[in-house]
């Protein structure tokens, strides 16, 4: 009774609920700082350990499926933008991809390397907020400003191509909308110079401080079989010992050409979904080195004009080129019917795009496969047995990202 | 894998299609569980990647007389494979064996699917909506439901 009149003196009388055994039900979120805004989960708590738990998500929803199948192909890029909002550029990719696939659209060399480049930007930038508020739930505010300082300069980096910060609209089917601007790769090579500094400074205040490493190891804990029944991919899956990369398993775009590997842990635990973050950083660097060498010149977007917008010249010179600009500002690109999955590797996971067609230039149904979704939705099998506190340990380290989430 | 898959389940199976090189198969709903059970234990697809709903209402020269179309997209590890189950679902009996049994994420992928399109998975534990609240009236992704209906206030609890 004790805690309980305790608990009721900060939160207010009839907030917490007494069960008959003595166990209470706790209400974490949906506005609590370390619910990342938009989460609620109802603990049943016997003293400090996790007994039970709810997790009741839908506070985000903005109905993004639906507006697709009203709007189209061209338009649904900016609204995907809003799905992953750390890692916008890996949501296009996904998406402006699939319609190519479906299409039967080839897109320039130039336009490929371009789109790994800003995915791997796009990969770092969500990893590196991961980390970072991962570790300023758990007291260590310092090495959030060194990682948001350099995910800032990979967000310059994207607004620079794509003229937006964190929503760039930079991706179209066939193409990309512009070219690199010619000082792009300089600013990368720095930026990603000085995100090694960041990273080594970050390393050195949270990789061995024993608080950090304390909260983070052997809380979250999962087994292999239990964590592909729960249908975990990305860093959550390679954290228990399974290598799944879809840019290794099923390679898109030019990612076979880069030498780079997938980081795996054995543990299950956060602390091993951290060291599996941080090195994929690494590896994500390594790729955007070699892209940079090896990137070919040439043109950024297909030379189908039904397909991708003509160039400035030919739409005010020749009407066959003010016809195709016309028809594809109204009317989008139009795609044959029929159905695909087609899947990237997002900064959380598997990222699918499944795509209906009825032959006009809407789509039918877009569904996303979200790849934090299967994951939150095992957090009462995460957080059971622990103490409250590694609850912050845990919806860190899984990255719950509200837009992708409820879409 | 096909080959077998016809030979075991026979009439079970309606169509089968390649879809841009992913298998699409479609089969009847009574042989889900059974089916889903092969696929797990014998054939190794061991993720449940994704389940969803498809409304073709009103979609041109669909193959189909079923309203609704239920995906189960589901990948094996060991052999780098996927493949697409879908079973057709009338629109006067929208329901189905629920299969959280054989795939603990299908639990919240069959609430959303509930949610969206009213589709009801016999079995399921917790059965209730997910994304929208409680008392939402309808169910948004039907093609039926219109893109800027309203809904009615609620009290405040």
């Amino acid at each position: 009774m004790e805690i309980l009149e305790k608990i009721e003196k900060i939160v207010g009388k009839n907030k917490v609920e007494k069960l008959d055994d003595g166990r209470l039900v706790l209400n974490m979120g949906p506005s609590h700082p370390a619910m990342h805004g938009i989460v609620r989960i109802l603990l049943t708590v016997e003293g400090e350990r996790v007994k039970d738990a709810e997790v009741e998500i839908g506070y985000l929803h903005r109905g993004f499926e639906k507006t697709c199948e009203n709007i189209n192909y061209n338009q649904i890029i900016p609204y995907t933008d809003r799905l992953n909002y750390v890692s916008p550029f890996i949501n296009e990719v996904g998406f402006v991809m699939a319609v190519e696939k479906m299409m039967g659209v080839e897109i320039p060399e130039r336009a490929k390397y371009i789109r790994v480049i800003m995915s791997e930007i796009a990969r770092i930038t969500d990893h590196l907020t991961c980390v970072a508020a991962n570790a300023m739930e758990l007291g260590a505010f310092t090495p959030y400003f060194y990682l948001i300082n350099s995910r800032e300069l990979l967000y310059q980096a994207g607004d620079m191509v794509s003229g937006g910060r964190v929503t760039p609209n930079y991706f179209r089917v066939g193409g990309t909308s512009f070219d690199l601007s010619p000082d792009f790769f300089e600013f990368t090579r720095n930026a990603l110079k000085e995100l090694d500094k960041n990273i080594s400074d970050a390393k050195k205040l949270i990789e061995r401080n024993r608080i950090f490493y304390d909260r983070l190891k052997d809380t979250g804990k999962i087994t292999k079989e239990e964590a592909i029944n729960w249908g975990f991919t990305g860093p959550m899956i390679r954290s228990v010992g399974v290598d799944y990369d879809v840019r290794k398993y099923n390679p898109y775009l030019v990612y076979e050409r880069f030498d780079f590997e997938i980081p795996v842990c054995f543990d299950g635990d956060n602390y091993s979904r951290y060291l599996i973050r941080m090195e994929e950083i690494e590896q994500s660097k390594k790729i955007i080195e070699q892209a940079m060498e090896q990137i070919p010149n040439g043109p950024i977007s297909s030379d189908d004009y039904s397909v991708s917008l003509p160039p400035k010249e030919e739409v005010y010179n020749s009407i066959e080129g003010l016809i195709s600009h016309f028809k594809l500002t109204f009317e989008g690109p139009k795609t044959p019917k029929g159905e695909i999955y087609f899947a990237v590797e997002g900064g959380n996971g598997e990222l699918g795009y499944y795509i209906v067609s009825d032959g006009t230039h809407k789509p039918w149904r877009v569904r996303v496969r979200p790849p934090c979704f299967s994951i939150t939705s095992a957090i009462p099998r995460l957080i059971k047995g622990g103490y409250i506190a590694d609850i912050i340990a845990t919806f860190g380290q899984i990255n719950m990202i509200g837009g992708e989430l409820e879409r | 894998m096909i080959e077998n898959l016809k030979h075991i389940f026979g009439n079970k199976i309606i169509d089968y299609v390649k879809n841009y090189d992913i298998d699409t198969l479609v089969a009847k709903k009574e042989a889900l569980i059974q089916m889903i059970s092969f696929l797990k234990n014998e054939e190794k697809f061991d993720f449940l990647m994704d389940l969803f709903a498809i409304d073709y209402l009103g979609y041109p020269d669909k193959k189909f007389e079923h309203r609704y179309e239920i995906v189960y997209n589901l990948y094996s590890f060991e052999n780098n494979k996927r493949l697409i189950l879908k079973v057709p679902v009338t629109e006067e009996n929208p329901s189905v064996d629920s299969i959280v049994s054989f795939y603990s994420s299908a639990d919240w992928y069959e609430r959303e699917a509930y949610d969206m399109y009213g589709i009801v998975f016999n079995g399921h534990p917790n059965l209730k909506r997910i994304l929208m609240y409680e008392e939402f009236q309808g169910h948004p992704l039907r093609k039926d439901y219109p893109l800027k209906k309203r809904q009615p206030r609620i009290d405040l609890k």
